[in-house]
């Protein structure tokens, strides 16, 4: 009897210590949220969209980083996007079972995680340091190198829910494998695929690391892809290790609107990809 | 074009019909030219795709390539001394990477230390006590945690957890190991707040959603069967976990631990805020220290000669020596237990 109280205590302890383990971590998400906003809505002005990045002690907004980021991003993803969907379509369809897939898959995952900050390197020594000078192309570069692993991770995963028998059926008209794709494996998958891009989005558009030596920073407004371009992590990076108040707060309001359109995105993509299911 | 392209297959399989009596040859000129451009377009669109996947191959080709050129300079003016020097400086050009190198794997065991036992609790709460309602929200908010970008959690780490622990967990960490011989030397010196363990704490809270979900996934290819043969002996619910569903999973759960240690290793802006930024190798985890990520994103733009710049690209290098070989172990763990549940 005393050894069966005993398990009956050894699990109690267990489960007390799952739930507070839960709360512990979902405690994390609240007071992370609860700080970005609490810090960042105070600086939350018109000015912040409509200005430039200020030199210390005067007042000035965002605008050229958050345009930065946004033309960064979309080269990046428009880049990394077609890119990664025929590799996963490669590795799903023409060459599911071929050794190529086998590496491919297992290279892929790997850069998935693989640190941003090496590929900033890379992208530095094949590009900024050929080129002889920061740019924001080098810097669209790097977040497209990011884009791809994810694209083609989630093609391939979903263009292997599309069933055989859609497949057959395609076959079975004639159709050659590039029709059957195009026409019927695409659109089976789709939501899949952009719930994927959506991903890639959120993740390139927080990425800091790739662009510190990529496309560096800029004070001022630049529409130049061949110059240094400003982008919302670097200067969040930059105002927050500064001493200057302003600077710091123009940190956390960043930091609020790269946070809310990362979340924003996911959990569209999070939406999305359920909705999908259901179907 | 493909719309033009299939809509005129149609037509031309119509009039086929039509034509097929009055003049085979014709219409059978043209199915062959149609099938011509098709089979054209389809090996075209064939080798389209396997270009790409080559091209994934090469990135990560031209990533290694381009980091061994890159750090060529420093591996000839230091050679393997670099592994075993613990100084840097950038006056007299003489760079070792001990203090980073040391600075990474310490501050990614204390994340380890922390996020493993909780990421477990936590996939064990979702897949076996939580309320169904729950379950769904809970994994979305944990996983909500893995989207935020890494920048915010450096600035959050800076601004609002080091001067948490600075002026209430440390002072107490200090004073209560004061006379333990062993803990005293690793919670020695002054509470700065920044530091390997305020590092290790942000690292553990951002590889915990890994960790979490993955354990999660993993314990969701336990067959019922064997948890509910468990149970019919008179398992507890503990007991199930401990004895059945973690020995039937442990290779994914090793899989999914290591993925989260690579991601520690790697992790760049959030330690690079919370670190210090200090080369040397210190016993006491409340001292100021660097990694190589850090030391990597404070130096590069600011590195002055060749030899700098290529001795921050040789740690560049190190790190995804290491980050490889962790995640590849990774991968290949978690492809055995995909298998397991396939099969």
């Amino acid at each position: 009897m005393s050894l069966y109280s005993h398990r009956r205590r050894v699990d109690a302890v267990a489960k007390a210590l799952c739930w507070t383990g839960t709360l512990f971590g979902l405690s994390w998400l609240v007071l992370i949220l609860g700080a970005l906003i609490y810090e960042g809505a105070r600086g939350l002005t018109p000015a912040v969209f409509t200005e430039m990045t200020p030199p210390p002690g005067s007042s000035g907004g965002l605008l050229n980083a958050i345009a930065g980021s946004l033309v960064m991003t979309a080269i990046g993803v428009v880049v990394g996007t077609p890119l990664g969907m025929l590799a996963g379509t490669y590795m799903a369809e023409y060459g599911r079972y071929s050794k190529l897939s086998t590496v491919v898959r297992f290279i892929n995952d790997i850069l998935l995680s693989a640190p941003s900050i090496v590929i900033g390197l890379f992208v530095y020594t094949v590009v900024v340091a050929r080129v002889g000078h920061f740019s924001g192309v080098a810097g669209a570069i790097a977040l497209a190198v990011l884009v791809v692993p994810v694209v083609v991770r989630t093609t391939e995963d979903m263009l292997l829910l599309v069933p055989g028998p859609l497949r057959e059926a395609a076959a079975a008209l004639g159709l050659p494998r590039s029709h059957m794709l195009l026409r019927v494996a695409y659109r089976a998958a789709k939501s899949g695929i952009i719930t994927g891009v959506l991903l890639a989005v959120a993740r390139v558009s927080g990425e800091t690391a790739p662009l510190l030596f990529t496309s560096l920073n800029n004070q001022f407004w630049s529409t130049d892809l061949n110059a240094p371009l400003s982008s919302l992590p670097v200067v969040i990076f930059q105002f927050a290790l500064s001493p200057y108040k302003d600077w710091q707060q123009l940190a956390w309001t960043g930091a609020l609107l790269v946070t809310i359109a990362v979340l924003l995105l996911s959990i569209s993509a999070r939406a999305l990809s359920s909705r999908g299911n259901y179907k | 074009m493909n719309v033009g392209f299939n809509r005129q297959t149609r037509d031309d399989s119509v009039s086929d019909l039509a034509i097929v009596a009055a003049q085979p040859r014709a219409a059978e000129v043209e199915r062959g030219k149609v099938l011509r451009r098709m089979a054209l377009f389809d090996f075209f669109f064939h080798n389209l795709t396997r270009s790409a996947a080559i091209l994934v191959l090469l990135i990560l080709g031209g990533v290694i390539f381009s980091l061994i050129y890159g750090s060529l300079p420093a591996i000839r003016a230091f050679g393997l001394g670099f592994l075993t020097t613990e100084s840097w400086n950038p006056v007299t050009e003489k760079f070792g990477a001990v203090a980073p190198i040391y600075g990474t794997l310490v501050t990614s065991a204390i994340a380890m230390l922390i996020a493993v036992p909780l990421g477990l609790g936590i996939a064990i709460f979702l897949t076996e006590l939580c309320p169904h309602a729950l379950r769904r929200p809970i994994g979305v908010a944990i996983e909500l945690l893995a989207g935020i970008p890494s920048i915010i959690y450096g600035i959050w780490g800076l601004f609002v957890l080091a001067p948490f622990l600075q002026q209430h967990v440390q002072p107490a960490l200090i004073s209560l190991t004061g006379d333990i011989p062993v803990l005293s030397s690793l919670f020695a010196g002054p509470p700065y707040g920044i530091g390997m363990l305020t590092a290790g704490f942000i690292l553990a809270i951002m590889v915990l959603p890994f960790i979490t979900s993955i354990s999660r996934d993993v314990f969701d290819t336990v067959p019922p069967v064997l948890k509910e043969a468990a149970s019919g002996v008179g398992c507890t619910t503990w007991e199930v976990m401990r004895y059945v569903v973690i020995p039937y999973t442990r290779v994914g759960v090793i899989g999914g631990v290591m993925l989260g240690l690579g991601r520690a290793l790697g992790e760049t802006m959030a330690v690079t805020f919370v670190i210090g930024n200090a080369h040397r190798v210190s016993a006491s985890l409340l001292a100021p220290g660097t990694t190589i990520s850090a030391t990597i994103a404070n130096e590069f733009t600011e590195a002055v000669g060749d030899v700098y710049t290529s001795a921050l690209i040789e740690l560049g290098l190190i790190l995804f020596v290491i980050t490889f070989f962790v995640l590849a172990a990774a991968r290949f763990m978690l492809m055995r237990i995909e298998q397991k549940s396939g099969a």
